[in-house]
């Protein structure tokens, strides 16, 4: 078996994935398993999701040359891929409006999700809106309070925002929540996954979602640069932007790829959210994978300054592709990425997540390891209006 | 036979449903749940559920969720629990104890080490809510090997296609999950869950319980009607966290003796 025919049958990625939840959603994980597979290989299905991707989304997203940014790090060419272009700001709606077409098809009218930051939420919102579905979005009561502007634009666009008060307050227990309403309401309900995680076929379907991301920067490359990077760069909290990426290019053996995680304060200081490189496989939401936990199995908090990243596990075939040595994965702390942030802002104009700063950071790194006629490219995966709050504050001024 | 066999097969002599209290090992302290498994026992449990505490208990509803986080405020782990079901065990040989949790506090111990520990703890079944028969290749065989009765579940939603395939992983019992949604859910169709056991039966000799939904005597009864055992968790959960610490062991006491009663009436 090829690394690129995985999942197997039953969504396993070697000795990860597969469908670890309770009696009561495995009909549901079936239809939808059967529905997807017979979604994908409609010719109709697709070209709806690509007339979507291209009048609605306003693909292909560019990729941009930063060349002030390149000299600045002094080293390898620097190319983004601005994903942060996409309608709603971020990578996420790729995925939201494959879901909400693989909804309609199956009849369903209610769809809910779970969101950290928010940007998975509004992009739900978005296609609810878009096709006329009721929309329950779950955020930690935590993340509420931290995200308010997206609390707001989730409910301009007709959601309804539950926030979560179990557990952590945070992306991790909207999960939780999110799944228990599904278990509740699985007849009539359809859960828009945010990442490459959670149960199968969640984290084969949202990549495939996603691969537009790689399939176009491979075209885009080798029209700009006439060749392929030598390094692709993106950061990893679930990794939906990062396996989007990666995968179209796991074809290409002489393309390096490097996930970034949320190093926090620090592996050393235990206070991150880097399970690829600080972790242990387990199981939690529905999957196999390396995850954040203590010695009792107990899930443990994560740290970092940027929510989308904030979670103790991360999509499966991620955790296949750092065991067979097939991508690399890395930890990039607060400090670095926010210094990248101001990077970014200052010599390119661009105002990036701080998400996707962490891989930018990741670049500033690495470029001046490398020959000037090298490339490093950086999957931009959103945009940082939304951050300007959080930094703002770390940078102790008040809006 | 296991413990479990044993127990459903003297309850049929007698013409009698098993009750199966569950409650969240750690709750509301460490030094309660022994006492409060051997008050169950008093009161008239046939088997006891102890709930492994879990940081993201994903199937339970509110009042589950709440006892997991007290008991992990407690630092309740898995061999916590195990020591508590082999103190248990010190007084009591014959009550079967079911340990019911999620899949990664049990792989992140092992399974065979588990599974070795746990029968060396006298416990006798183990259901963990998140590994379907799919996945438990190498689970369900290693829990089977070492004496443990792997329980699973079975839902309104399970498909008639799929009985087969949880009944041949299966040991000991079934456990029939009522209705669609987490614990502590309300409003149990009892003809729908009539119909759903007839169902169960035809691919399954395994006695079958019922959980979800039963929170006093009368709906304990309709069930036992149906069922070979009727699970009660959420509401003896709320009122171990409701009550006064002094009071928990007679208040919970108070309680299974009335569900018991609401068992028996069916058999009359």
């Amino acid at each position: 078996m090829k690394l690129t025919d995985f999942p197997d049958s039953h969504g396993h990625f070697g000795p990860y994935g597969g469908v670890f939840v309770a009696e009561t959603l495995m009909a549901a994980l079936d239809e939808l398993r059967v529905e997807y597979e017979k979604a994908r290989n409609d010719p109709a299905f697709i070209a709806e999701f690509e007339y979507e991707l291209k009048h609605y989304v306003g693909r292909p997203s560019p990729v941009y040359h930063a060349k002030r940014l390149s000299e600045q790090y002094g080293g390898a060419q620097i190319y983004l891929k601005r994903e942060d272009l996409n309608h709603t700001g971020a990578h996420k709606i790729n995925n939201t409006i494959g879901q909400a077409l693989l909804a309609r098809r199956m009849g369903k009218k209610r769809v809910i999700a779970e969101t950290g930051a928010g940007q998975h939420g509004v992009a739900s919102a978005t296609v609810a809106a878009r096709y006329g579905m009721e929309c329950v979005v779950y955020m930690g009561a935590e993340d509420v309070a931290r995200q308010s502007p997206n609390v707001y634009r989730m409910k301009l666009l007709g959601a309804t925002v539950v926030p979560v008060s179990s557990g952590s307050k945070t992306l991790k227990d909207a999960l939780n929540e999110a799944m228990r309403d599904w278990v509740t309401n699985v007849e009539s309900t359809f859960y828009i996954l945010g990442t490459a995680a959670g149960p199968h076929p969640y984290p084969m379907l949202v990549r495939d979602f996603q691969c537009v991301i790689g399939r176009e920067a491979i075209v885009q490359m080798q029209e700009q640069a006439n060749r392929q990077p030598d390094c692709v760069v993106a950061c990893v909290g679930g990794g939906s932007n990062a396996i989007g990426i990666f995968y179209p290019y796991l074809a290409h053996p002489g393309v390096k790829l490097i996930g970034v995680e949320a190093g926090g304060s620090g592996i050393a200081s235990g206070k991150h959210a880097a399970p690829l490189s600080a972790g242990s496989p387990g199981i939690l939401h529905g999957f196999r994978s390396y995850l954040m936990q203590d010695e009792n199995g107990q899930i443990i908090e994560t740290h970092s300054v940027s929510a989308g990243l904030d979670y103790p596990g991360v999509g499966p075939e991620h955790s296949w592709l750092k065991d067979e040595h097939k991508a690399e994965y890395v930890a990039i702390n607060d400090d670095e990425a926010m210094a990248a942030f101001h990077d970014l802002c200052k010599y390119e104009g661009i105002i990036p997540a701080l998400e996707s700063s962490h891989a930018v950071a990741q670049a500033k790194k690495l470029a001046p390891t490398m020959k000037k006629d090298q490339i490093i490219l950086v999957n931009l995966s959103g945009r940082g209006d939304k951050d300007i709050n959080t930094v703002a504050k770390l940078s102790g001024i008040t809006l | 036979m296991s413990r479990i066999g044993q127990t459903f097969a003297a309850l049929k002599a007698q013409n009698k449903k098993a009750l199966i209290p569950f409650i969240t090992a750690g709750d509301p302290g460490r030094g309660m749940t022994v006492p409060l498994m051997h008050a169950l026992v008093e009161a008239g449990a046939d088997i006891i559920e102890l709930g492994v505490p879990f940081s993201d208990p994903m199937a339970d509803g509110p009042v589950i969720q709440r006892a997991s986080e007290r008991a992990l405020a407690n630092k309740i782990g898995l061999k916590d629990v195990l020591a508590m079901t082999a103190e248990f065990r010190k007084i009591n040989t014959t009550t079967p104890v079911v340990l019911m949790g999620y899949a990664n506090p049990v792989e992140r111990m092992g399974y065979a080490v588990f599974a070795e520990a746990a029968k060396a703890a006298g416990v006798d079944g183990v259901l963990t809510v998140d590994i379907p028969p799919e996945e438990s290749v190498g689970v369900a065989d290693v829990f089977k090997a070492a004496g443990l009765d792997p329980i699973f579940l079975l839902s309104p939603t399970t498909p008639e296609s799929r009985v087969e395939l949880v009944a041949a992983a299966a040991g000991g019992f079934i456990y029939y999950v009522s209705l669609k949604g987490v614990t502590g859910s309300a409003n149990l169709d009892m003809d729908e869950v009539a119909q759903k056991i007839a169902t169960i039966r035809r691919h399954c000799t395994l006695p079958v319980g019922v959980g979800f939904g039963i929170r006093d005597a009368a709906t304990a009864e309709a069930v036992a009607r149906i069922a070979d055992a009727v699970v009660v968790g959420s509401r003896i959960v709320n009122e171990i966290e409701t009550s006064p610490e002094s009071e928990v062991v007679s208040r919970v006491k108070t309680l299974v003796q009335d569900l018991r009663r609401g068992v028996d009436a069916a058999s009359k």
